[in-house]
């Protein structure tokens, strides 16, 4: 199997802006285009990330897309699967039925449920779509940062 | 007679996850995989989903027919695997046809327990069971040849409750009766058994606690009416059995195999007998908890126990960690998610901690203070994160206060555990 | 009497259109500018000191923070500025603060220095085709050099320790205290890079930026703050620090709320007591005495490191500087008017000292003047704002330059003068670790490095078209300027011709 490219997480420079929530969202949206993300569409994607703070501390956290997941292996639909060619672990929206099956067993406990048009579960697919993860992307202080299988960054301009 | 080098009896979860594992190791020995089931495959919990229309047959695969073919698996379907012959390394299925073995993993799941009922043997229609998904199909053929607008399920376990919900869904009006004096009596603790309740009396459903069937009245061979022990009687135009499962042992009955409530398995979920495994919900295996062996019969264990029992055949040594009672469910609405001990014996060292508001209720237990179980109801994001504190055995007393704070979180983690579950899995740096 | 309203500086902006209520700015702010009520960001443009931050976040470019001009009658002795500090004054009773570099607009020497370029009779160098030399030697050099008569060449001369640049700019003293750590390490990290030096100003050697103490020059001035053997040690050259220049006379002051346990640590000092460097060096009242600290610290580092002295440039600095060079000192450094400063009293960096391109040429005159100037390097601060200025102290005398205001801008600062507060949201002047963690020093390393980098090429291409080869040939090569605009006392202050005139 192929070791999927990770995202990095670096607390000591999370300034904690959430900027990479504005920008998953607007990724994730409909036109992709960050006014009519927020202004227009019903109901908004939910961002893949889960930003925990306390005190001075911040991080966003994304799906760790595990080599040995536990949703994979408590998902009853089949709607969390492994791309093999990616190595990533992606979530079929038209399979899940929302039974939290993957909630319970995410130890990073960052996949989400959406209750948006229909009820599902919801996680970072590392922006299959768009080639490079609009987190790190957008993170103003590369506290979000994407690797390699050999744990080498990777930089946008790279891709 | 057919060989193959691994031979899989049960086509669910802990027989898919099996053949996953397998295909990981070796990618080439020949797997066969023996169901008494005449669909290539489909996802037990789902036929809730099902019965109450959410999900469409097409959809009830976990795991589509080209798993199979990818991963050269040849399938035997609609065939029971009746006799095992350990000395021979072979089964035979019901059709005669004997298959032999390489490794063998019997993954047959469990039944469900019927309870003796006066006049129950009467009845040829109307009464079910609720764990295949003949079963739902049945039910759903049978409300909607004869119009059944009412139901009984006996049983207010996760199985009882999930076909109470696809009962109502498809608008019939169900009475439960559950012999406890709550529902969900094995994974929740009184207070959120008795949300539960309420949310599935506003419904729609009446449940009726501490009392059991004792008859079934049926009129040519039609189910019509129960009588509880209680000697009240019900209209019940569909009886839904649901009082629980057992391992279905028959296979290795006559066999060196050793079994206690289910076949025991050692930590590479090795029966006694060499190159026999078994995993899911036929097998007794070490419990994460209480360190004993038990029968363990929830998806995320029996797909990890298939998994483990797959490397260990291919040649792949893994050991069972072991695991604990896991559960998510909806009910009425409500969203619930619990694991290990929720209801620990008063004193014997437990604390409990346990938050209550308007729309959710959460509850941990800890022993010495680490997390032994926990209960979420009505909000449960994030809740994974407690499957990890206890599956890591995380000493929690520097953050017991945070654990039911609304925004608890990985940073109230000791920094270094942090650090570990922020880096992510092979990612320390 | 009815209480006189501050006038904000600047006006926050909003775009209602593109606002997305994202919070971004409410976040970060560490001035509270923004609030977020249900549906709506307010912004409270009192409190804006203008550091942009917001704006540059924002994702939808709805913030612009405009300058706002106070609205008082025309005047023009009576600035809004001078009314407004009278009345701030008036209500306190305090002392004006401020920080960064003087802005009033005194002659800019440098905007009125132009350079030349070779035209037919000797040719220019392509800088990309042919090797060009920035090297830079800071230290003492010999009167003569004696090499061996035998058939390998062999330097019988015992050269004095010298420190060796890879471009003639370095970054100047700025102490962890001052600026955050991740600053310092920004700034170590770029210098070690690239092959120059940083300057640990007077705030100790913090344990993390130890990696980067071999192009570290460690300072020593009035507080004494962490100095101790290892200190000395550990860096490549000893800057004893008499003055500032935005603020000649005057000592510093670290309060306390900015001296938490790792700042006190590396300063050697109690957490939370107030760091005061007094304003002269109570050992030092005469050239005599310096000699003696000097020597002591030669001593200390056993004469391997070159060891400098740091002035501010002041109205005497040519006389003082060949009294510094005099005592054994192998470098000077003279801090020009236009020097920065983490907090200074407004009225002190506004109006003390001179600008550095008139101290540079009369320094670098007077010594050469007294046939010292080989025994000392020069190195000019204050105020270069890009390459060209650089080249310029170079041709008027300098041997490197300091770059510090330049440097921070590189790691974000937008100037808006209010290091003094602590609340810095870029990260650089502060100790607030909600505040430092925004400079993330992999960043702020590479865009400095980038700063030096690219300066160099500029210094290249400069060199290049005089028909210059090494900025060794530039160096007090004042035939290379040319005044225009400056009247003949400042044309004969910096040893320039006017624009027109020929060699």
């Amino acid at each position: 199997m192929r070791k999927p490219k990770r995202i990095i997480i670096r607390e000591e420079y999370c300034m904690g802006c959430r900027l990479c929530e504005v920008y998953c969202i607007t990724q994730h949206s409909k036109s992709k285009d960050i006014i009519k993300a927020y202004r227009g569409e019903e109901p908004r994607p939910v961002s893949g990330i889960y930003f925990e703070e306390k005190g001075f501390v911040s991080f966003a956290l994304q799906c760790r897309h595990c080599d040995d997941a536990p949703c994979l292996e408590a998902c009853i639909t089949g709607a969390m699967y492994r791309d093999e060619s990616t190595g990533m672990v992606l979530h079929d929206r038209e399979r899940c039925v929302g039974c939290w099956m993957c909630i319970m067993a995410c130890p990073y406990g960052v996949v989400k449920p959406d209750f948006g048009e229909r009820k599902v579960a919801s996680k970072c697919d590392l922006c299959i779509e768009a080639e490079f993860p609009a987190c790190v992307e957008h993170c103003p202080n590369e506290a979000i940062v994407l690797v390699d299988e050999e744990g080498e960054r990777i930089y946008k301009e790279a891709v | 007679m057919t060989r193959s080098r691994y031979l899989i009896i049960g086509n669910s979860t802990a027989g898919v996850a099996a053949i996953e594992a397998i295909r990981q190791v070796d990618g080439k020995g020949a797997i066969t995989v023996v169901s008494d089931e005449d669909v290539v495959n489909y996802s037990r919990p789902l036929i809730s989903y099902y019965l109450g229309g959410r999900v469409s047959e097409e959809r009830m695969a976990f795991r589509d027919r080209r798993f199979y073919e990818r991963n050269g698996v040849t399938l035997i379907l609609g065939r029971k695997a009746e006799e095992l012959d350990v000395e021979g390394r072979k089964v035979v299925l019901s059709d005669g046809t004997s298959l032999h073995y390489g490794k063998l993993l019997i993954a047959t799941g469990g039944r469900p327990i019927i309870p003796p009922m006066d006049g129950l043997q009467k009845v040829r229609e109307g009464a079910f069971t609720f764990t295949r998904l003949s079963d739902a199909k049945g039910i759903l053929g049978y409300i909607r040849e004869n119009e059944v607008e009412e139901a009984v399920v006996l049983g207010a376990g996760l199985i009882g409750l999930k076909a109470t919900e696809g009962l109502v869904e498809r608008g019939v009006k169900v009475t439960i009766v559950e012999l406890a004096d709550r529902i969900l009596a094995n994974t929740l603790d009184r207070e959120a058994s008795a949300i539960l309740e309420r949310a599935l009396g506003d419904w729609g459903c009446k449940v009726i606690k501490e009392d059991t069937i004792s008859r079934v009245v049926s009129s040519r061979g039609k189910v019509r009416e129960v009588v509880l022990r209680s000697g009240r009687s019900l209209s019940a135009p569909l009886l839904v059995i649901a009082v629980g499962v057992r391992p279905n042992l028959e296979l290795v009955e006559d066999t060196p195999i050793s079994y206690d409530r289910g076949i025991t398995v050692d930590e590479h979920m090795r029966t006694s007998v060499e190159d026999v495994y078994a995993a899911g919900d036929v097998a007794q295996a070490k419990d994460f908890l209480s360190g004993w062996s038990s029968v363990i019969a929830v998806w995320p264990v029996a797909f990890r126990q298939g998994k483990v029992a797959g490397w260990n055949m291919a040649g792949r040594e893994v050991r069972y960690e072991g695991l604990f009672p896991m559960n998510s469910v909806e009910l009425a609405g409500i969203p619930t998610i619990s694991f290990g001990t929720t209801t620990p014996p008063e004193a014997d060292g437990y604390e409990i901690l346990t938050r209550r508001d308007e729309e959710s209720y959460r509850k941990i237990v800890l022993k010495e203070n680490r997390l032994v179980g926990a209960i979420f109801l009505g909000r449960i994001e994030r809740a994974g994160i407690f499957s990890g504190l206890i599956r890591d055995g995380i000493d929690v007393s520097s953050f017991k206060e945070e654990l039911l704070s609304d925004d608890f979180g990985l940073l109230v983690l000791p920094a270094e555990y942090r650090k570990h579950m922020v880096t992510g899995e092979g990612m320390e740096v | 009497m009815a209480k006189a309203k501050y006038r904000p500086e600047f006006i926050v902006q909003r775009d209602d259109e593109k606002c997305i209520r994202c919070q971004v700015c409410v976040r970060m702010c560490s001035n509270d500018v923004h609030a977020y009520y249900p549906d709506t960001v307010i912004s409270d443009s009192f409190k804006c000191v203008g550091c942009h931050f917001c704006e540059d976040l924002c994702p939808t470019g709805a913030i612009a923070i405009r300058r706002s001009e106070p609205h008082i009658k025309e005047n023009y002795h009576w600035s809004g500025t001078d009314v407004y500090n009278i009345i701030k004054q008036a209500d306190t009773g305090g002392v004006l603060l401020t920080g960064m570099g003087c802005d009033r607009p005194y002659k800019d020497y440098f905007g009125h220095i132009v350079l030349n370029a070779s035209q037919v009779t000797n040719p220019s160098i392509d800088p990309l085709r042919e090797p060009m030399e920035l090297r830079t030697f800071i230290g003492g050099k010999p009167e003569v050099v004696i090499i061996g008569k035998s058939s390998e060449p062999e330097l019988r001369t015992q050269i004095p320790p010298q420190l060796e640049l890879e471009t003639p700019i370095m970054f100047s003293a700025m102490s962890y205290g001052s600026i955050s750590l991740n600053a310092c390490k920004s700034l170590a990290k770029a210098a070690c890079d690239f092959g120059t030096c940083w300057n640990t100003g007077e705030g100790g050697l913090h344990r993390d930026l130890s990696p980067y103490a071999h192009r570290a020059i460690v300072q020593v001035a009035s507080g004494r703050f962490g100095v101790n053997k290892e200190y000395l040690d550990a860096g490549c050259a000893v800057e004893i620090k008499i003055g500032q220049g935005a603020k000649p006379g005057i000592g510093g002051h670290l309060p306390g709320e900015k001296v938490p346990e790792e700042v006190s640590r590396t300063r050697m000092i109690p957490e939370g007591t107030d760091a005061l460097s007094p304003a002269p060096h109570h050992d030092i009242y005469s050239i005599e005495d310096l000699k003696q600290l000097i020597f002591a610290l030669k001593e200390a580092t056993r004469y391997e490191k070159p060891v400098g002295v740091k002035i501010a440039a002041v109205h005497n600095v040519a006389p003082i500087a060949s009294g510094i060079v005099r005592a054994g000192a192998d470098f000077v450094v003279i801090d020009g008017i236009r020097g920065g400063t983490g907090a200074a009293p407004t009225l002190i960096r506004n109006n003390v000292g001179i600008p550095i391109e008139l101290a540079i040429a009369v320094v670098d005159s007077r010594l050469r003047e007294e046939g010292i100037r080989n025994r000392a390097s020069i190195i000019a601060a204050g105020g270069f704002r890009s390459s060209a200025d650089v080249v310029k102290a170079i041709a008027l005398g300098a041997d490197a330059v300091y770059i510090g205001t330049a440097a921070l801008i590189a790691l974000g600062c937008h100037l808006c003068q209010r290091c003094y507060t602590g609340k810095c949201n870029w990260g650089i002047a502060t100790q607030d670790p909600y505040l430092t963690k925004r400079l993330n020093p992999e960043i702020g390393a590479r865009r400095a490095y980038n700063l030096l980098r690219a300066w160099s090429l500029e210094i290249k291409e400069m060199l290049g078209g005089m028909g210059i080869n090494a900025i060794e040939s530039l160096r007090g090569n004042r035939e290379q300027l040319r005044g225009v605009g400056l009247n003949e006392v400042e044309l004969e202050l910096l040893g320039i011709k006017h624009a027109g005139e020929a060699w």
